[in-house]
């Protein structure tokens, strides 16, 4: 049995780094709806705030998948 | 029609068109330097034309353009304030270059330039680049000072500024992988998709058009954000290189 035969496994878990990363999306988001129902007047200031926080979470998950990709190329 | 091979990252090739050396150095025309060019000129075009009239009134097209001139300016003023417009060509052709180098992926048929880790690298690099100049030039010895912030003990110092540059150093690198994670990511998800459409049985074909129809509406949205987040960054960053004493 050489290395090679783990790196599916190590592809797995590095996809489960993502695990974070949904996490951090569905705060976001949950606290951007949140308040929002506070003060709907904030709207258009909140949502460019909550876009930016998003690409920057949603970056996480990739480095992840980079890893991933990594890991794939080594065999 | 042969069984499709499931291969999601072979349409990242770069391949050469074109072999061309000068003194030695490998300067051959490959697809990727292609889809730079196309998505320079559609760029150039799409800036000289919808504006050409220059109406005061502006009509549709001229509207485009002024919304990203004023996306940019007011990110600029806001977070560099007055003497930010200095910077804002740099900003603006950046914006500009990312978004249409993005946007050109989702072409059918297309190549996203920014999926390669070379093409961010280097727009992240000359960014970093430029910020140490600015700040070297801005503040002459008083660079080193951005790494040790105020009011620190100076037994803690010794700890923080390891910490400080480490950080320092992973801005570009965390700029670059960024946009080249997010284009090569997206790009894939479409090909695995596309690869599970085109094995499937006919009733069973729909599922995969349809998510790939929707996953290639949030990947136009992702590339849009994406060349904000890279422009938006830079700018705090060269705000960050001014800090003022």
């Amino acid at each position: 049995m050489d290395s090679t035969t783990w790196i599916p496994v190590g592809m797995g878990l590095a996809a489960v780094g993502m695990m974070g990363s949904g996490l951090g999306i569905g705060y976001i988001f949950g606290k951007m709806i949140e308040a929002v129902a506070r003060q709907p007047e904030a709207e258009p200031v909140l949502a460019k705030y909550a876009w930016i926080g998003f690409a920057l979470v949603e970056t996480i998950a990739l480095y992840a998948l980079v890893i991933a990709f990594i890991i794939m190329g080594q065999g | 029609m042969g069984e499709p091979r499931f291969e999601p990252l072979s349409h990242f090739e770069v391949r050469p068109i074109l072999e061309l050396t000068l003194f030695g150095m490998d300067i051959s025309i490959s697809n990727s330097v292609l889809w730079i060019w196309l998505s320079v000129f559609s760029a150039l075009l799409f800036l000289l034309f919808a504006s050409r009239r220059g109406l005061f009134i502006p009509d549709r097209m001229q509207v485009l353009v002024e919304m990203l001139y004023l996306l940019i300016r007011d990110m600029v003023e806001k977070n560099i304030g007055k003497e930010g417009m200095a910077y804002f060509p740099l900003l603006f052709t950046l914006f500009v270059f990312v978004l249409f180098c993005n946007l050109m992926g989702l072409v059918p048929g297309g190549f996203a330039p920014t999926s390669q880790i070379i093409v961010t690298g280097s727009l992240a690099v000359t960014v970093f680049i430029f910020t140490i100049i600015l700040r070297v030039v801005r503040h002459k010895w008083g660079f080193f000072r951005a790494f040790a912030p105020e009011g620190l003990p100076p037994v803690l110092l010794l700890l923080m500024i390891p910490v400080e540059i480490i950080s320092f150093i992973a801005r570009p690198i965390s700029l670059a992988v960024r946009l080249f994670a997010n284009m090569t990511a997206g790009h894939t998800v479409l090909a695995v998709i596309a690869f599970f459409g085109l094995v499937s049985p006919w009733f069973v074909a729909w599922a995969p058009l349809g998510f790939s129809i929707i996953f290639t509406a949030m990947e136009i949205f992702i590339a849009i954000i994406q060349a904000y987040i890279f422009t938006i960054l830079s700018c705090v960053y060269i705000d960050d290189a001014l800090a003022y004493e």
